[in-house]
């Protein structure tokens, strides 16, 4: 088995609620190794964009352990989760969540200047050109399609080379035939960069394309098979 | 519509409109804050304005009793003149009055003195307190009654400094306040009217009889006193004089009233910006509630009545804090009054209910119509439209153009207004000028804040890094709400830096003015003066005395006397031109060279006027002036006009050997001294004060009353720059609650700014970039804008309104000090919303968006 780029330890997440709690995330275990694609699937409020969040050092579980490629994030403060969001993960989200005063470049090149990495703009014109969208760079993101933006957003994810990418219903606002696409663009991703992807998902159909599936309901994983394409690299 | 629909509708309007107003209680109290600071200004300035103008009319006149007519003389009348009226056998009660100021020597208190015939006029001992005075005393005893603000004890004694002698006198009583408001603070001082004569060296001479007539029947009563007057003496109904006082203030009062409501302008673009907020902010629920059959006229009734609620709480809390601050203001505005126009005291300030009424028209109407526009936005959006999100944004980014556009037609008639001259001595085109200039900037800013930002996002990304960048880019996509805060800082900042320029530009010229009017060595004057109608006098025989010292080569002697020319108070004043001829030169805007001016002067029957007395009468070189002197209408020849900013009356100046004729009285004002060349000034000095030991006489050098005359002008604009700092204080108040808005509605992109790799920090400078951004767009607009108005206010407000032709001068240091200031305040008011900003976590910010 190749080392774990994510592992969930006995971790749970409870939110205070009207003066009581709930338990978004009860008692995880799970590992994602190096180069996995991972699927996550499960209801809504099933707990998994609260997977995500622990995932990404968006957020610190209540109890338990979460390590993100090797560190622990039990024992960081604002600024060493600032760090890992910014060198060890990169972030899909459903609404693209593009900065509309930025063009498409500028986007991508975000996270690269933020993590002061030589050439970002050359960088950036790169990885929109590995997303399939080569002279589009100058577009303001109202001028780009619904499928567009995610790549763009897919882009801006990868900009530092993150080891781990996290991505939270990508596909949930694409018509199924572009949402096609950008699951086949993760897989290509995954095959090619050998960036290990988590993808929260309604459609088991996108799912199936992931090499492991793994199931929450209310808050607790109920299933984690392997299935075809995207299965650990050795 | 049937009660049933209303009470519907005002349900559907409280739960989407209001409710979330009271779900935002910062937003809610900065802005109602906002509205009721702009409406505390006009409110304490309109009740500061009441207080200082209203004081001269009720010390003056409360002891006029019914009176109907007073009859006065250039000069004053002769104790004949009463003495023959009083054996008219008529129905008719004369009332002799002797009038002028004096000091008491240990407090320094300066008020009003009257010297009355409390033998003959028994009405008046009504007005002391513990009954009627002992007559018999009164021929024997230096009796004085005093009012109870001035916080003597019957039966001890008071020093006071009158003209130029100081004499002590015995307290017999207090006054009985008669000014008819209540705790009034009124100081004022009554003696027997034969020793207020001998008291201020004017035996022989009333200042002033009242005359009350019966009130039954129909005769001409007018015509029968004015034959029994002397040729100069003038019969006019009571209380001229305060008119002529209070329209003389009217420009004053104007300007004041005008640079308060910029207060509330402020507070008025913050109204505007709360509600554009809520319409962004509401407007997929709009969509909705459109959707499922809100008429147009209801959105646009629950915005406007949200416009209206604000305005109701700012008008409440505002008319609370006017009265406060204007006890603060009353202070400011009367040494302002009584430096340029009147000697008064202020007199107490009394929230009157049309004080009331306006407050609330002016707070309210300025909310409501601010809340106008965008509740016609948040109407005419069509229900599909205002689902999608972002549209807002575009709109306004998309109008840009045309906005500015009308921007520059506004510019160009707000240009062609300034040409239109005052109405009634009130620049009414000059202001709706310098509101279109206002409006013009507002309209252009979009562009200009879309251009600033892609000129800046570059270099701020090298120098500042790149969460800065992208502040200033979100910035830019903000109009909705940073448009307005521009506009609102930016007019702030624009009428600071006019007043700054006009004031640096009369202060200046004000300077060299008085370089050029004080060209003797030294002035001899009564020691104390309350203001401009103030006019103590001392004996000529002083000016005797100093031409008899060693050191002193001529000496020249002034009076001013207080008319009233064409239905306003000015000031005549004699000067003796052949004196001053070889050893000063005055500068003339109109007239020859000066010494022939000085020929004509003291060989013809002419005088100069000063440029407000020309400008206010419309008189220049050439024409006649008709003095009321002599036999009442004396002709004098205009042979100069001069720049003048003693006093806004105006000044009609002749030679003394002249008008000496017509006005016998030898006692003077003042009298300058020229000291032969090589004289010591300092020691020369010495020996005058010690020749003149004992009286109450002021020796000054001409820079020290420079000095003077500069501290009384500082105070006197001290209030325009507290008016300007409250507007700026609001500005930076709603731009502090703008930019939390701001955060908030772009707290999505926060959030995603964080989980892309920014840290808090990153996060706290790209607000602050957003802070310092507004503040220097504001600057920089506010300025270019400031230049254009005091262009405005210079050459055409104070033209119009005082008449007086001002230098412009920069005040480059006051300026870049207030522009420093403003940009770190606008800084500050950044703070917190970077401390919200980088404080929120990003995991529930992007759950939650």
């Amino acid at each position: 088995m190749p080392p774990a780029v994510l592992r969930f330890r006995n971790t749970s997440k409870v939110y205070p609620v009207a003066r009581q709690t709930v338990a978004a995330l009860a008692d995880v275990t799970v590992a994602v190794a190096r180069g996995e694609f991972v699927a996550l699937v499960g209801r809504s409020g099933c707990g998994k964009t609260t997977f995500l969040n622990l995932a990404g050092a968006m957020d610190l579980p209540s109890s338990g352990e979460v390590q993100i490629d090797g560190v622990s994030t039990g024992s960081l403060d604002d600024a060493q989760m600032t760090q890992i969001r910014r060198e060890r993960v990169g972030f899909v989200f459903q609404f693209f969540r593009l900065f509309p005063t930025l063009s498409a470049v500028e986007n991508v090149e975000l996270p690269l200047q933020l993590g002061g990495l030589p050439n970002p703009r050359s960088r950036a014109f790169d990885l929109l050109d590995l997303v399939g969208l080569a002279g589009m760079g100058g577009r303001m993101p109202h001028q780009l399609s619904g499928g567009q933006m995610q790549r763009v957003a897919i882009a801006r994810a990868l900009g530092p080379s993150p080891p781990l990418l996290l991505a939270d219903e990508p596909t949930g606002n694409l018509d199924s035939e572009t949402a096609s696409k950008i699951v086949g663009l993760f897989r290509k991703l995954n095959a090619e960069l050998g960036t290990s992807i988590v993808m929260a998902t309604h459609s088991m159909e996108n799912a199936d394309q992931a090499g492991r599936v793994i199931a929450l309901s209310d808050g607790r994983v109920v299933s984690d098979q392997a299935t075809g394409p995207g299965k650990p690299r050795g | 519509m049937s009660l049933e629909r209303i009470i519907t509708n005002g349900h559907l309007l409280y739960r989407l409109i209001l409710r979330p107003m009271a779900q935002e209680p910062v937003r809610t109290g900065v802005t109602a804050l906002c509205v009721s600071i702009g409406v505390a200004v006009v409110v304490a300035i309109e009740l500061a304005g009441q207080a200082s103008a209203g004081s001269f009319r009720s010390s003056m006149e409360s002891l006029q009793g019914t009176s109907s007519y007073e009859i006065s003389q250039v000069g004053g009348l002769p104790d004949e003149v009463f003495s023959e009226l009083s054996r008219l056998r008529e129905p008719l009660r004369f009332a002799p009055r002797v009038e002028g100021y004096a000091s008491e020597l240990e407090s320094g208190e300066r008020f009003p003195l009257f010297g009355v015939d409390l033998v003959g006029d028994l009405a008046l001992h009504s007005e002391i307190q513990d009954g009627p005075p002992d007559l018999s005393e009164l021929s024997q005893a230096r009796l004085v009654w005093v009012s109870e603000a001035l916080r003597q004890e019957p039966g001890g004694s008071i020093r006071l400094a009158i003209g130029d002698t100081v004499e002590e006198f015995k307290v017999a009583g207090i006054l009985r306040d008669s000014s008819g408001e209540p705790d009034s603070a009124q100081r004022v001082a009554l003696m027997d009217i034969a020793l207020a004569q001998r008291a201020m060296g004017r035996e022989g001479h009333l200042d002033r009889i009242y005359v009350e007539i019966p009130e039954a029947g129909d005769r001409d009563w007018e015509s029968l006193i004015r034959e029994h007057l002397p040729p100069g003496a003038h019969l006019d109904a009571v209380g001229v004089r305060s008119r002529e006082s209070q329209k003389l203030l009217t420009s004053f009062r104007w300007n004041l009233r005008v640079l308060s409501y910029i207060a509330l302008i402020v507070g008025a673009f913050l109204v505007y910006n709360t509600v554009s907020v809520s319409v962004v902010r509401r407007r997929p629920l709009v969509g909705v509630a459109r959707a499922l059959g809100m008429s147009r006229g209801m959105v646009r009734a629950g915005f406007l009545a949200e416009g209206l609620l604000f305005g109701i709480q700012g008008t409440a809390l505002g008319i609370v804090f006017g009265k406060a601050m204007a006890i603060a203001a009353v202070q400011l505005i009367g040494q302002t009054v009584q430096a340029l126009y009147v000697s008064s005291a202020p007199s107490e300030i009394v929230v009157r209910p049309w004080t009331m009424v306006a407050a609330l028209s002016a707070g309210v109407g300025v909310s409501v119509a601010s809340a106008w526009w965008p509740a016609a936005e948040a109407a005419s959006v069509a229900p599909t439209d205002a689902m999608s999100s972002g549209r807002a944004d575009v709109m306004i980014r998309d109008t840009r153009g045309p906005w500015a556009l009308r921007g520059l037609a506004c510019a160009a008639v707000s240009v062609c207004l300034c040409f239109l001259p005052a109405w009634n001595r009130v620049p009414y085109a000059a202001y709706g000028s310098a509101l279109g200039l206002i409006a013009s900037a507002t309209m252009l800013i979009p562009q200009l804040s879309v251009a600033s930002v892609r000129l800046v996002s570059r270099p701020l990304l090298r120098v500042l890094g790149v969460a800065s960048m992208l502040g200033a880019r979100s910035l830019a996509a903000s109009l909705a709400r940073t448009a307005v805060i521009v506009a609102a800082l930016s007019t702030a900042t624009a009428m600071m830096a006019s007043v700054a320029i006009m004031v640096g530009s009369m202060r200046e010229t004000l300077l060299v003015w008085i370089d050029s009017q004080l060209q003797a060595d030294l002035y001899v004057q009564p020691e104390r003066r309350l203001g401009e109608s103030d006019l103590p006098t001392m004996a000529e025989s002083t000016a005797e005395t100093i031409e008899s010292l060693r050191g002193v080569d001529a000496v020249d002697r002034y009076r001013r006397y207080a008319i009233s020319y064409g239905g306003l108070p000015a000031t005549l004043a004699l000067a003796d031109f052949r004196v001053l001829r070889d050893r000063s030169e005055m500068r003339m805007i109109e007239g020859g060279p000066w010494p022939e001016i000085v020929d004509r002067l003291v060989s013809t029957q002419s005088v100069i006027v000063s440029e407000t007395f020309s400008s206010k009468h419309g008189v220049h070189v050439g024409a006649d002036v008709t003095l009321p002197i002599g036999d009442g209408a004396e002709d004098f020849e205009v042979v100069g006009v001069y720049p003048d900013y003693s006093a806004e009356s105006g000044y009609i100046l002749g030679d003394r050997g002249v008008l000496i004729r017509y006005l016998p009285d030898t006692r003077l004002t003042g009298c300058g001294v020229y000291l032969v060349p090589g004289a010591d000034a300092e020691a020369t000095r010495a020996e005058v004060v010690g020749a003149l030991a004992g009286k109450a006489l002021l020796v000054a050098r001409n820079r020290e009353l420079r000095e003077n005359a500069t501290a009384v002008f500082d105070r006197t604009f001290a209030i325009t720059y507290a008016l300007e700092g409250v507007a700026v204080f609001v500005a930076i108040l709603g731009m502090a609650g703008a930019l939390v808005t701001l955060v908030i509605d772009r707290r999505s992109e926060l959030g995603v700014f964080r989980a892309l790799g920014a840290s808090r920090g990153q996060v706290r400078s790209l607000v602050l970039t957003q802070a310092g951004l507004l503040g220097v767009m504001s600057n920089l607009i506010g300025l270019a804008l400031g230049c254009a108005l005091s262009v405005l206010l210079v050459k055409v407000i104070n033209k119009q309104s005082f008449g007086w032709t001002i230098q412009f001068h920069w005040p480059v240091a006051f300026l870049l000090a207030a522009i420093g200031v403003i940009f770190a305040a606008s800084l500050a008011a950044g703070v917190y919303p970077a401390l919200v900003a980088s404080s929120s976590d990003p995991s529930r910010v992007l759950r939650e968006a």
